[in-house]
């Protein structure tokens, strides 16, 4: 930290002076001292120091043909020395280079999309990577998936309307419960059954198939929205963050202590054991059969297929549906990014008085943004319910809230790609990446011989807290922000509120 | 005057009053803005002209009095409701949305006149597409008829100051407006540009139908234009007439100027 702010503050001005050839010889020349010295340290770390060099001066040479000369021979190095996986990587990160501009924004998304679904196929034939280790597993990739999707969900009210949530866990753990209820032995006196797999029919308690339940999630977490928001949100600013904050540590509490609803011995919650297990996800045979096997007929029972070498578990089905749902929610934000609705959310987040003037009504507008980003929350909630086969009080903290908003924050608050980033990367830390990373730095660094013994999971949140430190002190619009976004870190926005507090949300 | 008295205008606003605290900055002031004129309201600095602006927006609800639009009260409606109604408005400091382009903010004006929710948006309907697409064609007339057609996808802080108080404009008209309130509009313009923001406003009226009222310190602009002017001073209405009238009243002069130098005119016999 300190030497990268000296850096920033006396090195940087200086090397700026110098002439452009020289700044570049230092560069390369720096570059390549650095993978040598990594790869003595640890091989797969010096590659790929010497990999995203080459990427980057590469990428500066001139067009043709000098350029795909450069990448060829670099390809080639890199199968040559063995490391064929970071070797293809590289022909797809050149390849992505050579669509033309405008096919782009169409290109990379697609492909985006193919390397996701394909994951579970090369996924352990893929090298190393230096520091953090081996590629996430595709059980983590159901969790970073789901992350992913609360993450967009926030950001529509956080990103687009402008609204600070620091409650959104209470949204994620309406959604887990809501489908903990309908699909497990909760309610056993009861015996309902509609579409569920895996259950005999004489099965105590509620069953309902998981596609009801996602939606069912989604609307009563939206409805849920709709009663916490109309209360709240005529506050402003801090006083809304801290409303939020409130919500966000009574629904945890109520999911904790449900086991005897105000004392009338009803168990809504189990309490603190939770509710476990839920039933399997799953098509059912009907479905199966009529796909010709392709929707499977129960998840958990899968799969017999084998394709390109690689025996498909039932973690890709869950890998695959959560890829599903993460595009359903990324087209729908995306659709209404762009809509009458998604206008009026930025104008409220520019100036509201100005909007209110303009025809906007403040709460109802308000108000639609935080229901849509609960509705997003409590299906992520309800499908890693369903993944996990459980829900617990414990997973509900409000540590959550602020790890999703740090993944908002972190990726670019508004920009959805940004915030996909973001989420992804901070997900994959926490469930495999600070392992690794404490792995690596135990295993490689010593001094003499003292070696440390670092339980770097624990650290999380000190982490989470530096790397959202450094991204406010050098990047406050996020890793990839929005135009607008961008701006109002640097400039700010004028926000004196001209209204009457009393006046502020009424609505007519 | 009463505030069934509405014929011929469009806004009647009765005994409107407005408390701060102890401070009383608009004093049981009553108004009244006939269709298809321009009115300007003038008065010195603190008389309270903004705060009845406000009023009259929804932005503040008025301490006692009726606001009545077309006939209807709003009273203490909300801003959105008021100008759903149909009163469009700028600010005295230029209150834009900063970070989007001039087209998006005039599209941010439409927001009550047009119909797509958040349900047929994600899926797009034929209906939502025609909406977008015309509203989308309305709002580039309207930077059109504001001088603006050029830099609609210029971002509304980087466009010159006089162009920002264009796009306010075009922003209000957005609405629909049958009344639009222009709160200092020529306020940091140059002289050439408010001569051309006077003829704007006289040809909005002719051709659109309009009716303005507007808050104006500069002279010129207020003779030009104006077919009444009102004066506030201390949050009460001291005098209202044709601009000539206007310009002769001793308590308005005596409002801007100074007892002393109403004297002092009389003296020289000017008045």
């Amino acid at each position: 930290m300190v030497l990268l702010l000296l850096w920033k503050r006396f090195g940087l001005p200086r090397y700026r002076a110098l002439p452009q050839q020289t700044r570049w010889a230092i560069a390369m020349g720096a570059e390549l001292l650095l993978a040598i010295l990594l790869f003595f340290v640890d091989h797969s770390l010096g590659y790929a120091v010497a990999a995203v060099s080459a990427l980057y001066w590469i990428h500066r040479l001139p067009r043709l043909p000098w350029r795909l000369v450069g990448q060829s021979v670099v390809v080639a190095i890199f199968l040559i020395t063995g490391v064929p996986s970071l070797a293809v990587a590289l022909a797809i990160a050149f390849a992505v280079f050579w669509v033309p501009q405008r096919y782009r924004t169409w290109a990379l998304p697609v492909l985006a999309i193919l390397l996701a679904i394909l994951y579970p196929f090369y996924q352990a034939k893929m090298f190393t990577i230096p520091v953090f280790g081996v590629w996430p597993d595709v059980a983590t990739g159901v969790v970073m998936l789901v992350f992913i999707m609360m993450a967009v969900g926030l950001n529509i009210v956080v990103g687009y309307a402008g609204l600070l949530d620091l409650g959104y866990v209470a949204f994620y753990a309406m959604g887990a419960y809501t489908a903990a209820w309908f699909s497990s032995l909760q309610f056993a006196k009861h015996n309902f059954h509609l579409g569920a797999i895996g259950t005999t029919p004489n099965l105590p308690g509620i069953h309902i198939t998981i596609w009801l339940l996602l939606l069912l999630a989604g609307v009563t977490t939206a409805l849920a929205g709709i009663i916490i928001g109309l209360p709240t949100l005529r506050l402003r600013g801090d006083y809304l963050a801290i409303v939020t904050l409130g919500f966000g540590e009574i629904l945890p509490q109520i999911a904790r202590n449900g086991d005897n609803l105000f004392g009338t011995g009803f168990n809504l919650t189990n309490g603190p054991n939770g509710i476990t297990p839920l039933d399997s996800l799953g098509f059912g045979n009907g479905i199966s059969h009529a796909t010709g096997g392709l929707l499977p007929a129960n998840y958990l029972q899968c799969c017999n297929a084998h394709y390109l070498g690689h025996q498909v578990q039932s973690t890709d089905v869950f890998f695959w549906t959560a890829i599903v749902l993460l595009l359903f929610t990324v087209f729908c934000s995306l659709r209404l990014q762009y809509s009458r609705l998604g206008r009026a959310w930025i104008a409220i987040r520019e100036d509201e008085t100005a909007a209110a003037a303009m025809g906007v009504p403040l709460m109802r507008t308000k108000t639609w943004a935080y229901a849509t980003g609960a509705f997003f929350g409590g299906i992520a909630g309800a499908y890693y319910a369903s993944f996990k086969s459980a829900t617990f009080p414990g997973d509900f903290f409000f540590n959550i809230s602020v790890f999703i908003l740090c993944m908002v924050i972190l990726g670019g608050m508004g920009n959805i790609w940004g915030v996909i980033v973001g989420a992804g990367f901070l997900a994959y830390l926490d469930r495999e990446g600070l392992a690794n990373t404490g792995a690596w730095v135990n295993a490689n660094i010593h001094v003499g011989h003292w070696h440390p013994n670092l339980d770097v999971p624990l650290y999380a949140s000190g982490i989470y807290g530096l790397i959202i430190l450094i991204v406010m002190l050098f990047r406050p619009e996020g890793l990839i922000p929005s135009r607008r976004v961008a701006a109002e870190m640097h400039e700010g926005v004028h926000d004196e509120p001209l209204y009457e507090s009393v006046h502020a949300g009424a609505e007519a | 005057m009463s505030a069934t008295e509405t014929d011929g205008n469009i806004l009647v606003a009765a005994g409107v009053r407005k408390e701060f605290g102890g401070l009383v900055a608009v004093n049981d002031v009553d108004f009244t803005v006939p269709r298809g004129k321009v009115i300007s309201l003038i008065g010195p600095n603190g008389a309270g002209k903004t705060t009845f602006f406000n009023m009259l927006t929804g932005v503040y609800k008025p301490t006692a009095g009726t606001v009545t639009l077309l006939g209807e009260d709003v009273t203490g409606k909300p801003p959105h409701a008021i100008t759903a109604r149909g009163i469009g408005r700028t600010f005295q400091n230029i209150r834009l949305f900063q970070n989007m382009t001039a087209l998006e903010n005039v599209l941010v004006g439409m927001h009550a006149r047009l119909k797509s929710n958040l349900f047929n948006s994600i899926i797009r309907t034929p209906g939502v597409r025609r909406e977008e697409s015309r509203a989308r064609e309305h709002a580039l007339e309207l930077l059109e008829y504001t001088g603006l057609r050029r830099q609609w996808q210029t971002t509304a802080k980087n466009l010159p100051y006089g162009d920002q108080r264009r796009l306010e404009v075009a922003r209000a008209l957005a609405t629909e407006p049958q009344l639009l309130l222009l709160d200092e509009p020529t306020a940091g313009m140059n002289p050439q540009e408010s001569a051309e923001f006077t003829s704007f406003v006289g040809h909005a009226r002719d051709e659109r139908g309009l009716t303005v009222l507007m808050i104006e310190h500069d002279m010129r602009v207020v003779m030009g234009v104006s077919d009444r002017v009102s004066v506030l001073d201390y949050g009460e209405k001291i005098a209202e007439g044709t601009p000539r009238e206007v310009q002769k009243n001793e308590r308005v002069i005596e409002a801007y100027l100074g007892k002393a130098a109403v004297e002092d005119m009389k003296r020289q016999g000017l008045s």
